[in-house]
């Protein structure tokens, strides 16, 4: 169907905002301007699309909004910055339910225009199918909801065989729809079954990664069923989305040295693995940590997702404050997968206040750990394990590190003397330029932001 | 639609959504994961075409279901991202 010219003119200023938004959000001033000008596009694709003559059911389509767009505007104010990756996964997920369900209508109806409409239709409502059931997973993981990996015998054929069968009957409703609606309706279950199978053995650690590929595949969804309904706007939304994420998945991917098909296909050894470590852990009190950063001219701070889950982000902001007005330099290094998504730390500093020219990435911050007198590792593990760099048989062997064993001194904040999320040990924590710091990371940063007041 | 012309745009769109993302900060990828999904969140004006040009009670509930998930995929991404842009400042502008 055709819209007339006015709309079809804000469909494509929307685009154009999507476009101009994304680009905003690219730059740490812009980025807030940017969501916003995005935001009017999607309100002008919106408004534009009530005004179509001859469209049906608009009650039906605003309660539909209202419901819908209130639940997770609702939902969206609430949720901790913490829990935020789950929330771009459920989200996310409902997108490629959207796109999954548009195709089922058009099969619905029975009115496919020629060949490629019907394929991209099938393959939208396949990416689409996936992506909502695989999203669901990965928030139900995250959320906590599920602990367990789930691992069926022989996962890896199970996966091959269910993708199989879903294409083959994919092409079977390209040749035979709409005369066959039970094969329509078979399509589309085996296609979520294949989201849920194939997510439900991916552990949390991997979910980032996984999150980024449902985004991408989502807007590939869009993308399709833009072309199906005619609709330019979508094609372009979708596709630059389907790209855009593809990019940021790998990118994602390179940054844990996990490659893609090792994430899909195989789970990261739970522990064991790499040299046994020599020497021992030793302690050091909230006092001598205070008096060592005090006094010290450079101090590297690097925290973890530990420190998010303690809510320090506030009190280590505090510190930092404290630290700079008696002379000491203070930055903050992040790598590129603290938190739960690369990025997140970032935002869960921005929270606590902390101003963003004070954070750097890897690259840019791991030449300067050699002259830094103090790095404090507060609620990081593994991107600060040397074995990285040096013991091949270690499972995290060639992942980038942040090189905070090189500081004059290390302090490093921890719960206790287990390992870390991985399970797997930290050659670090017994170096003998390393002191650890144990208890809750909020508490003790409460602790040495009172003994550095006290030093004046 | 075209489908040579429609083979235009994929491929044009595709190009510009690699070139926005190659020069991105890591700092922003979160956000920026959060503002796309936001983006595709204008599935919800498809789900609404569909809806508008449903005929059985079936194909109005399927659309129903469809716009009421696009319109959530929109209103959150937008929610969740801005809340989170919005915490990015400079030093002058955090003090």
């Amino acid at each position: 169907m055709s819209a007339p010219f006015y709309v079809q003119g804000a469909w494509f200023v929307g685009a154009l905002l999507f476009i101009f938004g994304l680009k905003g959000m690219s730059s740490p001033a812009s980025a807030r301007k940017g969501i916003v000008i995005a935001g009017y596009g999607m309100l002008l694709a919106i408004a534009a699309t009530f005004l179509i003559p001859g469209l049906h059911n608009l009650g039906l389509m605003a309660l539909a909004l209202i419901i819908g767009g209130g639940a997770a505007w609702i939902s969206a104010q609430k949720v901790k910055m913490t829990d935020m990756p789950q929330m771009v996964a459920i989200y996310n997920g409902m997108g490629g339910g959207a796109a999954a369900a548009i195709a089922a209508v058009e099969f619905a109806k029975g009115e496919m225009h020629g060949l490629v409409a019907t394929t991209l239709a099938v393959l939208g409502a396949l990416i689409g199918a996936v992506s909502f059931t695989g999203s669901c997973v990965a928030w139900a993981k995250l959320q906590g909801v599920l602990r367990k990996a789930y691992r069926l015998p022989a996962q890896n054929a199970v996966n091959v065989l269910l993708a199989v069968v879903a294409v083959g009957l994919g092409l079977v409703v390209i040749a035979l729809a709409p005369e066959r609606p039970e094969l329509v309706i078979a399509f589309f279950f085996v296609a979520l079954v294949l989201g849920l199978i194939v997510t439900l053995p991916i552990g949390g650690a991997d979910m980032p990664v996984v999150i980024s590929l449902f985004n991408a595949f989502t807007g590939l969804a869009v993308g399709f069923e833009g072309y199906v309904l005619g609709n330019p706007a979508l094609i372009i939304a979708g596709i630059v989305v389907g790209a855009a994420g593809t990019l940021l998945t790998q990118l994602m991917a390179k940054a844990m040295n996990r490659p893609l098909s090792n994430i899909l296909f195989t789970p990261l050894a739970a522990s064991g693995g790499g040299e046994a470590i020599e020497g021992t852990m030793k302690e050091l009190s909230a006092l001598d940590a205070a008096a060592m950063m005090r006094y010290a001219s450079k101090v590297i701070i690097v925290p973890g997702y530990g420190m998010a889950v303690a809510h320090a982000q506030h009190k280590i902001w505090e510190m930092t404050v404290i630290l700079e007005e008696a002379g000491v330099e203070v930055k903050f290094a992040i790598h590129p997968v603290a938190g739960r998504m690369p990025g997140h730390m970032n935002v869960l500093l921005a929270e606590a206040g902390v101003p963003y020219d004070k954070i750097f990435d890897l690259e840019e911050i791991n030449g300067e750990f050699g002259q830094a007198d103090v790095a404090l590792v507060i609620g990081a593990n593994d991107v600060v394990n040397p074995s990285a760099r040096s013991d091949k048989a270690s499972p995290i062997y060639g992942m980038p590190i942040l090189n905070a064993d090189q500081a004059q001194n290390v302090i490093v904040v921890k719960r206790g003397k287990g390992t870390g999320y991985s399970g797997i040990e930290n050659a670090l924590f017994y170096t003998d330029n390393c002191r650890m710091l144990y208890g809750d990371a909020q508490p003790v940063a409460g602790e040495i932001i009172q003994h550095l007041k006290t030093m004046g | 639609m075209d489908g040579l012309l429609a083979l235009y745009i994929f491929m044009l769109a595709a190009f510009t959504g690699y070139e926005i993302i190659a020069k991105v900060p890591v700092i922003l990828h979160t956000p920026l994961m959060s503002g796309s999904n936001f983006i595709h969140g204008v599935v919800v004006v498809g789900a609404m075409i569909v809806l508008g040009m449903a005929e059985t009670p079936l194909q109005q509930a399927i659309g129903f279901f469809a716009v009421a998930l696009g319109a959530a995929n929109a209103a959150g991404g937008y929610v969740v991202t801005e809340r989170m842009l919005a915490m990015f400042k400079k030093k002058e502008d955090a003090q």
